[in-house]
């Protein structure tokens, strides 16, 4: 899925600029230099994003026309410090820098952007950038915050003293870029020959001498040099507190946490029953019955069984895009960092792994925070032992029928109690798991420093923080309609065919594959106290995990599906012994009961080995689990 | 606020300092963190890419709840967040004209 998705396909705009005549212009910058806020003030919605051949690193493309009426196809390429690469994001963008990526992005300017209201860092980059032979315009971005701050800069200063072209630029504001875009035009004018580069990566000695001569300029075009930013430094006092700040990321996470699940029920619901009617409408379609049970049971059920989680998606990508526009993830990610470390895992691991409690799929999609590719497989790996919000179907069902209503040590539900040991369970598992998988894969016990520029805080901006949704909300659903949607298809097939023979009595699904994969698999699941019936719900319940709910009720032969679960509830109660049921909740703690989840490792990490160790590893602890449960329970005698 | 006059004029690693603390880098010594997660050619070069330089004026800010870490150290016009285990290659001074 290397192709390019169209954020906006301009409805009658006019013709599609080609990208023959199309200058490149890549815009470089320190992590936090508001590059992103420019690329989005430059190009508005006229943006593409996609991948880089071979890796997950996104690539950010998009199309303006100068005021002077010239074609420029902008690249919005990862952050970083320097262009020695540490992460396969700066890898990119050194190598889109060099010329060495064929194909539409080889630049013909680089646009350095750099934060006004913190030069330092940015002023030893251009240097580095100098050295690679091709033109090179300073964008001072962020200029309004930091007259602000009494930081005046002498502009023309500092182009005669680097050589190259200067301006500056408010991206947040309307007519913010107009200095930018005159200078492009200006530039781009000319006729420009490329030095040959004369980069190498830089030791120790030569990035200090390059730093050395950042600090003289810097000293040279600073007129006044500022003060702090007095809000960041009273924000901070309260929200790097050793122990309020701690009490108030707790307090954000909540509330983030209520949101994924409260706010986006009713949408959730929305979706899920207009596919429902949907799928009833055309279960009532005069076709025929293989037919409409393809496009019944197998797409439309398939497909809404993955859109149903894009509220959750929309609203936890809301909140990670704020609170990182904000300056606070950071933050979040210095207050946790002991914690996380603890397990072997990246302060930045945090968020990621608490948004898999609402849904593995964006808690995976959120690890492109951190930066390592190790400690970003290993929060991957991990991310589906939280236990997400598909499972509490399943755990409710199985709680009510078989774990009695009452209450322990005087105040506390036993049923709650059951459901909180089994949220405990996925974390401490997922904790154990990344300590093991650092100390034996990785062989390390040191690991990735962790080493992160808090930035100034800032206020977000509306527009930037939709189009990041909306670019998260897109990935998503391509996602869903390729591989996702050919896993659903498979399993429909698995559980409808063979068709049942004539007067056949029992329920369809007893003829199907699944039924004979369910019964050949017995005796492997005999030690787990499964009957064959709940080998059969689990080949569905692959689809996603409250599925495995549905089936139970179809296997079981009771009319009305997931509504029915109080019904379900009560035939299990004669059908099953407790430590059948037990089992069955230690399976789905660990089991990798979730193609989706499967199908979005597999596109984040680049290919099918991580998403075989994922499920091979989880498929593994949910037996030892469910075995461990059934065999103790049993000779406790609630076989 | 520690008393500042016992660090006069003594080198100390920056790992070691507590918070409050204001100085000047006057080296950067790899073998100072020799537990730290990077090789040290490599943990020199990403200290002085995030700004720790010999000469920047440092004061370290912020630190974590547990074993005081992280810390949150400003360097010249920056914020960087970083372990104490690697900010003990940065060697730090009370010199002339800090405040």
């Amino acid at each position: 899925m290397n192709g390019s998705v169209d954020l906006a396909p301009p409805p009658g705009a006019p013709g599609p600029l080609s990208s023959q005549s199309a200058r490149v212009v890549a815009l470089v910058g320190n992590p936090n230099c508001g590059k992103t806020a420019l690329f989005n003030a430059l190009t508005g919605s006229r943006q593409k994003v996609a991948n880089y051949p071979g890796v997950t690193v996104e690539k950010k493309t998009g199309q303006l026309t100068t005021p002077g009426g010239r074609a420029i196809r902008i690249v919005d390429l990862p952050g970083t410090y320097s262009l020695r690469a540490r992460s396969p994001d700066e890898e990119i963008t050194r190598d889109v820098v060099l010329g060495r990526l064929s194909g539409d992005v080889t630049p013909d300017l680089i646009v350095c952007v750099a934060d006004a209201s913190n030069l330092r860092l940015a002023l030893r980059l251009v240097l580095e950038l100098k050295r690679v032979g091709r033109p090179v315009l300073l964008s001072l971005n962020m200029m309004d915050i930091a007259r602000k701050r009494g930081i005046d800069i002498d502009v023309e200063k500092l182009s005669a003293a680097l050589g190259l072209p200067v301006v500056s630029s408010v991206a947040v504001r309307r007519g913010g870029t107009e200095g930018l875009l005159a200078e492009l035009d200006r530039v781009l004018s000319r006729e420009m020959a490329h030095q040959p580069s004369d980069w190498h990566a830089p030791d120790a000695r030569e990035l200090r001498g390059t730093q050395r001569e950042a600090d003289r300029l810097l000293q040279l075009v600073l007129r006044n040099e500022g003060r702090l930013d007095p809000g960041t430094a009273k924000a901070d006092a309260i929200l790097l507190h050793p122990v309020a700040g701690i009490v108030i990321l707790l307090a954000i996470l909540f509330v983030m946490f209520q949101a994924v699940f409260a706010w986006a029920r009713p949408l959730m619901d929305l979706i899920s029953d207009g596919f429902t009617w949907f799928g009833a409408l055309v279960g009532s379609a005069p076709l025929p019955e293989v037919l409409r049970s393809f496009l019944k049971d197998g797409v439309i059920a398939g497909v809404g069984s993955v859109i149903v989680f894009l509220p959750q998606i929309i609203i936890l990508f809301f909140f990670i895009l704020l609170l990182e526009d904000l300056g606070y993830m950071a933050r979040a990610a210095f207050l946790m960092d002991k914690i996380m470390g603890g397990a072997g895992l990246h302060g930045r691991a945090f968020i990621p792994l608490l948004s898999s409690f609402a849904c593995a799929i964006p808690g995976i999609m959120a690890t492109r925070v951190i930066d390592d590719r190790r400690d970003r497989l290993t929060t991957i790996l991990v991310a589906p032992l939280m236990t997400c919000s598909a499972r509490i179907p399943v755990y409710t069902l199985i709680i009510s029928a078989f774990i009695p209503d009452r209450e322990v040590w005087g105040f506390v539900g036993l049923q709650g109690l059951v459901m909180f040991g089994l949220y405990a369970c996925g974390i401490v598992g997922a904790l154990t798991v990344s300590f093991v998988v650092k100390r034996l894969f990785w062989r390390t016990t040191a690991g990735e420093p962790f080493m992160l520029e808090l930035p100034d805080y800032k206020i977000p901006q509306a527009k930037s923080l939709a189009l990041g949704i909306w670019a998260r909300a897109l990935a998503f659903l391509k996602r869903a309609g390729t591989t996702i949607l050919s896993m659903m298809i498979l399993i429909w097939v698995l559980a409808s065919f063979p068709t049942p023979p004539e007067g056949a009595t029992e329920p369809a699904i007893d003829y199907s594959f699944a039924a004979t994969i369910g019964h050949a698999i017995e005796p492997v699941t005999k030690p787990l106290g499964f009957n064959w019936q709940i080998n059969v719900a689990l080949i569905p319940g692959m689809a996603a995990r409250e599925v495995a709910v549905g089936a139970l009720g179809t296997i079981y032969a009771i009319d009305g599906g997931e509504e029915a679960a109080e019904k379900i509830g009560q035939v299990l109660t004669g059908q099953w012994s407790l430590a059948t049921a037990l089992a069955l909740l230690a399976w789905y703690i660990f089991a990798p009961q979730c193609a989706s989840t499967l199908a979005v490792i597999r596109r984040e990490t680049g290919g099918w080995k991580w998403m075989a160790v994922t499920f091979f590893y989880m498929l593994a602890l949910a037996y030892a689990a469910a075995l461990l449960v059934y065999q103790v329970a049993t000779a406790l005698g609630a076989g | 606020m520690p008393d500042q006059t016992i660090f006069r004029h003594r080198t100390i690693a920056l790992g070691d300092a507590p918070v409050g603390y204001r100085g000047l880098i006057v080296a950067l010594d790899m073998n100072g963190a020799s537990d730290a997660g990077l090789p040290g050619s490599e943990l020199e070069r990403r200290l002085i890419e995030l700004g720790f330089v010999e000469g920047a004026q440092v004061e370290l800010l912020h630190q974590g709840l547990f074993g005081g870490d992280p810390i949150a150290v400003r360097v010249a016009a920056s914020t960087i967040a970083l372990r104490r285990r690697e900010a003990k290659a940065v060697l730090v001074s009370v010199g002339e004209g800090v405040p």
